[in-house]
């Protein structure tokens, strides 16, 4: 298949998308598209990491595993003098770990998909479809950035953390890719240049140590009450209080500085490629989500954040859940505002849902809820219009949570024995990931069952509309192994039954 | 069912049913016969007719319990969706649109294939949508099965 393109294409086939890959490969179309360098530069084939990305890898347990051994060769630790070729081991095995991995690694974007190839043993091969694209994201950790490398991470739906990443590339050259992506992606010409983008909302460090330092005080308020109780009541008490509280202060401290090291400087952006959300203090992190992908979006207003009137936004995209480091980058659950007023969450719900034309009037559920719901009925509501679903749940804290209806995969109504007694009912309208979804919680029993009707109608409707103007989805949502042969073991009888 | 259509219910075979009462009344009889024997051995005849009269009741009672969520379990195809509703204690009703069908799993245990029964479930990108049928009867789950994954086809929609 690739020989005929390189011999020479007739000219028709150049712009014939399924050779296009093949025709790039053989120079063909050179002519009708002169390609910027950046594109060429991309185009070479397989390509691998730079060449320092084992360093940065395993960088920070090199440096403490050497830290280590220079305390324990220098006799600080007494006893043991002199070092053994065995203390070497460990640093020497993670180095050559790391640099076999680096010479065994290699990448390339192929036509409509990226390649990743990696492993020693077990050789991986990934295929990532760049139309299925659900996020991508450059991380820049600090020792990264010093080198000026950073990491490509892509997000797709049935992927997690580890799939779709490229760490390290020179920082053009990841520019390069986003950019080469998400043209891609967006069913542009690969080499188009990255869109101009439009600053939406931006998070001052004052606010944002405030939210931080906010949230935080009350734990070690409570904690320093608590201690202080104790050695009022036992004098002796003191020193059996003071470790665990001066940890308690510590951890307190941590979770400030790693909410301010991780939202410093927060910006969000909007372009035609999707949200851009730049983030981060030592380690930098740009995160690209294109719209169309948002599944829900969803307003927290934290109890100690609601005098002042604040809110935190949060966006989830398809993927499967790994361990969620919001350092990173790569996780489904992004913050879109890590704390902002109202009026700024609502210009970015009007950005990041376009289609929602408003806000749908909510409505309580009725009062006898409040047996099943005493500590949440306050904040109980829920409405929907033709695009847009919202919910209202939480006790302490209220959580709004917004599902455009084009995203629903299905809706449930869950009626528990005490919500049967009281002829109520929730629906659930679930969204892609494991717990999104809007709860219209304790609604009337028989409007819950007309709602249900009509939340699934409306959703049909809403994806009919939605789906002519989004990427095209003939390969991308084609049922995953629709009707495969059932593994023989686990269901023979599942077979169609010879007749 | 108010405020759906009532034609074109369709609920698991009866063999499920059949199925279930094999389960329960295997349970019990082994149960029965343990607890017997044990409260027998360690406190006499009577204890024993008394364990085994509360193994019977109990299992008298999970009998009664499975037939009533063996009758909950109801599933329709409409044009566009699937509607699964089950449920005793807890009822649950779920609408799926063929168009966010990820896959659809067919299996069976050993017991469903003494029983020629397999479970149909479909599975969409949302973890929480359960579209779960048990006890389907071979050729029913191969048709549902065929029949799902061609309106996926069909009316596929991205994420």
């Amino acid at each position: 298949m690739t020989d005929p393109a390189q011999s020479g294409p007739p000219p028709e086939q150049g712009s014939a998308p399924a050779v296009k890959g093949d025709a790039e490969a053989g120079g063909g179309p050179q002519e009708q598209f002169p390609a910027p360098p950046r594109q060429t530069m991309l185009d070479q084939g397989w390509r691998r990491l730079h060449p320092l990305s084992p360093l940065v890898r395993s960088g920070r347990g090199l440096i403490a595993v050497l830290a280590l051994l220079g305390l324990s060769t220098s006799g600080v630790f007494g006893g043991s003098t002199g070092s053994h070729w065995y203390d070497l081991a460990l640093p020497v095995l993670v180095a050559v770990a790391a640099l076999v991995n680096w010479f065994v690694t290699r990448w390339k974007v192929d036509g409509a998909t990226l390649r990743i190839e990696t492993g020693l043993v077990r050789r991986d091969s990934r295929q990532l479809p760049i139309t299925r694209i659900q996020a991508v994201d450059l991380v820049r950790p600090f020792f990264a950035r010093m080198l000026g490398l950073a990491e490509i991470r892509i997000r797709l739906a049935g992927s997690n953390d580890a799939d779709g990443r490229l760490a390290y590339l020179t920082e053009a050259a990841a520019f390069a890719l986003r950019a080469r992506l998400l043209a891609a992606h967006h069913g542009l010409d690969p080499a188009t240049p990255e869109p101009a983008e439009s600053v939406v909302t931006s998070v001052g460090t004052g606010r944002l140590v405030g939210s931080a330092l906010i949230s935080a005080i009350p734990l070690a308020l409570v904690a320093v009450a608590v201690g202080a109780a104790i050695v009022a009541v036992t004098p002796g008490g003191l020193l059996a209080v003071g470790a665990p509280l001066a940890w308690w202060l510590i951890i307190c401290g941590s979770i400030v500085w790693r909410r301010v090291s991780t939202q410093y400087a927060f910006t969000v952006a909007v372009s035609p490629d999707g949200v851009r959300i730049r983030r981060g203090l030592l380690g930098t992190v740009a995160e690209t989500i294109p719209v169309p992908r948002i599944q829900a979006i969803r307003m927290v207003e934290p109890l100690f954040w609601r005098p002042l009137h604040w809110c935190r936004l949060e966006v989830d995209v398809a993927g499967r859940l790994g361990h969620d480091r919001p350092e990173g980058g790569g996780e489904i659950r992004k913050a879109l505002l890590p704390v902002g007023t109202r009026d700024e969450a609502r210009r970015l719900l009007g950005v990041a849902l376009p289609a929602a034309g408003g806000w749908p009037t909510l409505t309580k559920p009725p009062r006898r809820a409040r047996v099943k719901a005493p500590l949440s009925y306050h904040f109980l509501a829920a409405g929907h219009d033709g695009m847009l679903a919202v919910a209202v749940t939480g006790r302490v804290r209220r959580e709004t949570t917004l599902v455009p209806l084009a995203k629903t995969q299905s809706v449930r109504l869950v009626q528990g024995p005490l919500q049967r007694w009281l002829g109520l009912a929730t629906v659930h309208l679930d969204a892609a990931g494991r717990r999104v979804r809007a709860e219209f919680r304790e609604r009337e029993q028989e409007q819950a069952r007309a709602l249900v009707g009509e939340l699934a109608a409306l959703s049909r409707s809403a994806r009919r509309q939605a789906s002519p103007t989004g990427p095209p989805p003939p390969v991308g949502a084609a049922p995953r192994g629709s009707s495969p042969a059932p593994p023989p073991g686990r269901a023979a009888t599942a077979r169609p039954s010879a007749r | 069912m108010p405020g759906l259509p009532d034609h074109g219910l369709l609920s698991p075979s009866p063999r499920l049913w059949r199925m279930r009462r094999a389960e329960v009344a295997a349970a019990g009889g082994v149960g029965s016969v343990v607890a017997g024997t044990a409260a027998g051995l360690t406190l006499g005849p009577a204890a024993a007719a008394i364990a085994v009269a509360v193994v019977i009741a109990a299992a008298l009672a999970a009998l009664w319990f499975v037939r009533n969520r063996f009758r909950s379990w109801v599933y329709q195809e409409r044009d566009e969706d699937l509607i699964v509703e089950r449920g005793v204690m807890i009822h649950r009703l779920s609408v799926v649109p063929y168009g966010r069908m990820q896959f659809v799993d067919v299996s069976a245990g050993p017991i469903d294939r003494i029983f020629r029964l397999a479970t149909v479930k479909l599975h969409t990108a949302a973890a929480a949508s359960d579209a779960r049928i048990p006890g389907l009867e071979r050729d029913e789950a191969a048709r549902l099965r065929d029949r799902l994954a061609a309106l996926g086809e069909a009316k596929a929609a991205g994420l």
